[in-house]
């Protein structure tokens, strides 16, 4: 005999019936937002005159940019003006995470030395940094230390070479010469030279188990190959520098000032950020690991090489990914003391004259989440190459 | 001890270490002067503090102006701190550009703000949730009232464009964190939801937020949010950049709440469930007040991010700390060159005082939670 | 610390000595006075209570840990500050951990050859072969390409065991090796531990498993308070402990004991 069906309650009840109701209740509720807001917006930027359309794109800018690494003149059209804020974004981002990793990573190391006095230093460094708003070390940075240089005509000097004015800073510009050809050349002879010893050098491990110094090797041949070549057929480069010529320096790489208030705020900022993220990830790596390699026999530089460090660096790889991003988006922070990047020209000058606000803002944000997603879909690529199997 | 059985006959004394091997000289000997590197290291070091202490010491103190009326004494001195500016200003840099008769309201306010939060976040404090509601509930209209004015209660009004100075600083950190927390949860929980509309719903507004600079959330914030509501409601000047604040750290709460979410386990889950509850008193009542016990110290690490974020409301009219700072600065009466060095030296005093402090407190938290007392 | 011994002191048919040794952390007194020889293929077994000293005493035999006073001789070299000296001793003595200690990112052969590559400077080939020789003989050859992550407690340990073994060390320590494995996964590496015996290497164990120590051990060595309170062989140890504080631990951990 069948058991007694068991008694159908309401559908009210039934776990999918509610869940599916409430998403259709959420839908309903953004979709009455977008819609409301849409509405709003149309008869508000009617209202007030405010082109609807992409049609500004083509329309003359009128205004000047004092860096553009593209051709650009108060003629060009707003679109080109988003072209020369976004590479000048790019540009700040090529130039900080390099530095910024390098001045991060040495820092980091000395938080781990064993010289209290040095860690104690990176401490204090690391500290005052990371608790001190990133504006107001720009804002230091540009008006206390680079507005208040001398004019050009009492430029302070570094050997004559590198000058320091409140038009900026003035590096010396390297101009190619004959042997130039030859020096590059060199060059790369000599790092693919290295590379191939490197390689062989394995496979002669690999066969007779004999070690052979590649660094030492690779570092001879990378330094002593374009150096024969500057004996044998002189200097590659000649060096343009900065002269004062009436009341201005001409010549030289011209750094403005804002750019160079930029970079030292976000190198020695986030530096201190890459500093705790490499000590973090050093400290992570369980200290049985390098006992274990000692036990073997292995002596510390080894140790190091061939234990920690690899492990260490992945560790250290996804939130020094994140730092990058960062630096792309705090250097939005331009705004502030004047550097023409994106967020600068694009959604503060262009939209401030064309009033097209929804499109430019639009615009300016589809910028960086693009960045920022494909920067986490790298990371997550190479997490899952990378990452330890088993963990 | 060549012998195969041994049995020993009389302890053996203990002794004291010998003295290279602990106490300060031991110290010094692995911690400063444990190879020729490290003595350089060590000698390089001293040199540079011996050379740079006296003198910021010296800016700072001897040498600074400690009290005047106008910038000539510092214009005179300029080998020091001009700290007579900072006094001269403390009242703008405080207030703004707020009524002086009615400056009692902010105090007031900050204070019970400042009781309320030292209440939340004392650990053996009674009644939390109490201070809770009150704290998330009660104290914005509270302070809304005050400091906006109410012709009902007698206290006129305070056009927000008079607002300035510290107390903006505090105010929008800290309406960011009342309002930005609840949200932040709901994202939080909406992104472990099994609904995929909520997920998808939630994944979108955090990854938006994170993946783009605070700066054009601002904007957005300011420029947009007049055009999308209708034109009677006319948001104020003050209100848009405190929506944007709201918007951006309610993103990175709910990824710090996620986390402890995550990690408080499932078998917390299974034992409410086990018991029959729901979810919402599953959620209210197990599950969020251990994820948050949890994250404590990341959203006080978060508030300290959000203090220090607030100086960027300057871009869109709102007088800040910095703000208010940088104007001062501009002061003809005060002109000079040590002026706006000491203003910006203070100002970042000022910012690391606070900041570290509660990077302090919420190390503190963490220790105390390692040893398992909380 | 320079050598204060007389060249005839040193060496002779010893694996190790312990002559006289102090250890210090900071104010407390770890080790006092032990002194104490270990001859060539000798199994010693050290137990004691936490805190007695044990570990350390091992871990000062490949200068993991430093000793204040005294002279430990190993292998006929005396451990002092001179790295060569202690990288020497080092390749001559495997250590086994509590935590096993395998490097998770690389494959247990990796693990295993990594020092015979590196520090014995051996043919890749040749390593490869000694490893999975040797990891056959702990039985696990056919996890060889797997990540540590991905093995067993006791999988891990045994081979944690063969990465010791692939360099051929005179003398095997091992601290607490089984402390970490769940209860069935105990056996298969003491009976790894006690082929490894029968094949007459040197070995200092510090371990609470009694059962074998009395199979395995020439001598047990009971410590505590930092000094060797009484040392006898198996039998005599087990059955009739002369002190009252090897009376008192036994009594304690017997009891709990297969």
């Amino acid at each position: 005999m069948d058991p007694a069906p068991a008694k159908r309650s309401s559908w009210l009840n039934d776990q999918r019936v509610r869940g599916l109701a409430y998403q259709i209740l959420l839908l309903a509720l953004i979709a009455a937002l977008v819609w409301g807001g849409i509405y709003n917006a149309v008869v508000n930027m009617r209202a007030r005159g405010i082109p609807m359309g992409f049609g500004f794109w083509n329309d003359v800018a009128g205004f000047d940019i004092n860096l553009h690494l593209i051709n650009y003149s108060n003629l060009s059209t707003y679109g080109r003006a988003f072209w020369v804020g976004l590479l000048n974004t790019l540009l700040i981002g090529v130039i900080c995470i390099p530095l910024a990793t390098l001045l991060g990573f040495v820092i980091g190391v000395a938080r781990l030395s064993p010289n209290w006095l040095l860690s104690r230093f990176a401490l204090v460094y690391t500290s005052i940094m990371r608790n001190t708003p990133l504006l107001l070390l720009l804002l230091f940075w540009y008006n206390a230390v680079l507005k208040s240089l001398p004019g050009p005509r009492q430029s302070i000097s570094i050997d004559d070479v590198v000058f320091l004015n409140n038009r900026g800073v003035y590096l010396p510009m390297p101009i190619a010469r004959h042997s130039a050809v030859w020096f590059l050349g060199a060059v790369l002879t000599a790092i693919v030279v290295a590379i191939g010893f490197r390689v062989w050098a394995r496979r002669r491990q690999d066969r007779t188990g004999a070690q052979m110094p590649t660094a030492l090797v690779a570092a001879a041949l990378i330094v002593g190959l374009p150096a024969l070549v500057i004996a044998a057929a002189g200097a590659p480069f000649g060096f343009d520098i900065a002269r004062l010529s009436g009341f201005n320096l001409k010549g030289g790489v011209q750094i403005i000032p804002e750019m160079a208030a930029l970079v030292f705020g976000l190198v020695t900022f986030t530096a201190a950020f890459i500093a705790e993220i490499v000590r973090a990830g050093v400290l992570a790596v369980p200290f049985g690991q390098s006992e274990a390699a000692g036990a073997l026999g292995l002596h510390h530089a080894l140790s190091m090489r061939l234990v920690v460090i690899p492990q260490a660096m992945r560790l250290i790889t996804p939130p020094l990914t994140s730092q990058y991003l960062n630096i792309v988006k705090n250097s939005s922070l331009a705004v502030f003391i004047g550097y023409p990047d994106l967020v600068q020209i694009f959604a503060g000058t262009v939209l401030n004259q064309t009033q097209a606000t929804v499109q430019v803002m639009a615009i300016t944000m589809a910028v960086y989440l693009v960045i920022s997603l494909a920067v986490a879909a790298a990371l997550n690529a190479f997490n899952a190459r990378y990452a330890m199997k088993g963990q | 001890m060549d012998a195969l059985a041994y049995v020993r006959k009389a302890p053996e004394p203990e002794e004291a270490p010998p003295l290279l091997s602990s106490g300060a000289l031991a110290w010094a000997r692995t911690n400063l002067f444990s190879s020729i590197g490290s003595t350089l290291v060590t000698l390089g070091c001293v040199a540079l503090i011996a050379y740079l202490l006296p003198q910021l010491a010296a800016w700072a103190t001897t040498r600074a102006i400690w009290s005047a009326s106008d910038g000539a004494a510092c214009r005179q001195h300029q080998d020091g701190a001009c700290w007579a500016f900072v006094v001269a200003k403390w009242d703008y840099l405080r207030f703004g550009s707020y009524p002086v008769n009615e400056r009692w309201r902010v105090d007031v306010t900050e204070a019970i703000g400042a009781a309320l939060i030292i209440w939340l976040l004392w650990i053996n404090a009674p009644r939390r949730v109490w201070g809770a509601f009150v704290f998330f509930v009660v104290y914005p209209i509270l302070a809304l009232i005050l400091l906006r004015g109410s012709s009902w209660l007698g206290l006129p009004s305070v056009d927000t464009q008079r607002w300035g100075g510290i107390f903006v600083s505090l105010l929008t950190a800290v309406v960011g964190i009342v309002f930005s927390l609840p949200l932040g949860v709901l994202l939080a929980l909406g992104r472990r939801s099994p609904l995929p509309a909520v997920r998808l719903a939630s994944v979108v507004f955090i990854e938006f937020v994170r993946g783009v600079p605070f700066i054009t959330i601002l904007f957005m914030a300011n420029n947009l949010l007049p055009l999308f509501v209708p034109e009677t409601w006319a948001p104020d000047r003050l209100l848009r950049p405190l929506a944007g604040i709201i918007i951006f750290s309610a993103a990175y709460m709910a990824e710090e709440v996620r986390g402890g979410l995550q990690s408080l386990g499932r078998g917390q889950y299974e034992a409410a469930m086990a018991l029959g509850l729901k979810y919402a008193p599953m959620t209210g009542l197990i599950i969020l007040p251990q994820a948050l016990t949890l994250v404590l110290p990341g959203i006080v690490n978060n508030f300290i991010g959000l203090f220090m974020d607030t100086t960027l409301i300057s871009i869109v009219g709102a007088t800040d700390f910095l703000e208010a700072m940088n104007n001062a600065i501009k002061d003809p009466v005060w002109a000079g060159p040590t002026i706006m060095v000491t203003g910006y030296v203070f100002a970042g005093i000022f910012y690391f005082i606070f900041c570290f402090g509660m990077a302090r407190y919420s190390a503190h938290i963490e220790r105390v939670r390692a040893k398992g007392r909380m | 610390m320079s050598s204060a011994l007389a060249d005839d002191d040193r060496g002779g048919d010893a694996a190790i000595r312990f002559i006289g040794v102090h250890k210090w952390y900071g104010s407390f007194h770890v080790l006092r006075n032990i002194s104490l020889t270990v001859a060539r293929g000798e199994r010693i077994v050290v137990c004691g209570p936490s805190g007695s000293g044990k570990s350390t005493l091992i871990r000062c035999v490949n200068r993991l840990e430093e000793h204040q006073r005294g002279s430990i001789v190993v292998d006929g070299v005396e451990l002092t500050d001179d790295i060569k000296r202690i990288d020497e001793v080092r390749r001559e003595v495997g250590m086994v951990f509590q935590n096993f200690n395998l490097f998770p990112h690389l494959t247990i052969l990796e693990n295993c050859t990594l020092a015979p590559i590196w520090v014995r400077k051996m043919p890749r080939r040749d390593a490869d072969e000694l490893a999975t020789e040797l990891l056959a003989r702990v039985r696990i050859v056919d996890q060889a390409h797997k990540y540590p992550g991905q093995l067993s407690g006791g999988q891990q340990q045994r081979a944690a065991i063969a990465r010791a073994l692939c360099m051929t060390p005179k003398i095997m320590l091992f601290d607490e090796p089984t402390s970490s494995l769940d209860p069935e996964m105990v056996k298969e590496v003491l009976d790894t531990m006690t082929a490894l015996a029968r094949e007459g290497m040197t070995m200092i164990v510090v371990t609470h498993e009694m059962g074998f120590a009395r199979q395995v051990a020439d001598r047990v060595v009971f410590m505590d308070g930092g000094e060797i309170v009484e040392m006898n062989a198996p039998l005599p140890f087990f059955q009739y402990p002369q002190h009252k504080r090897t009376k008192l631990f036994l009594s304690q951990i017997l009891h709990m004991h297969h």
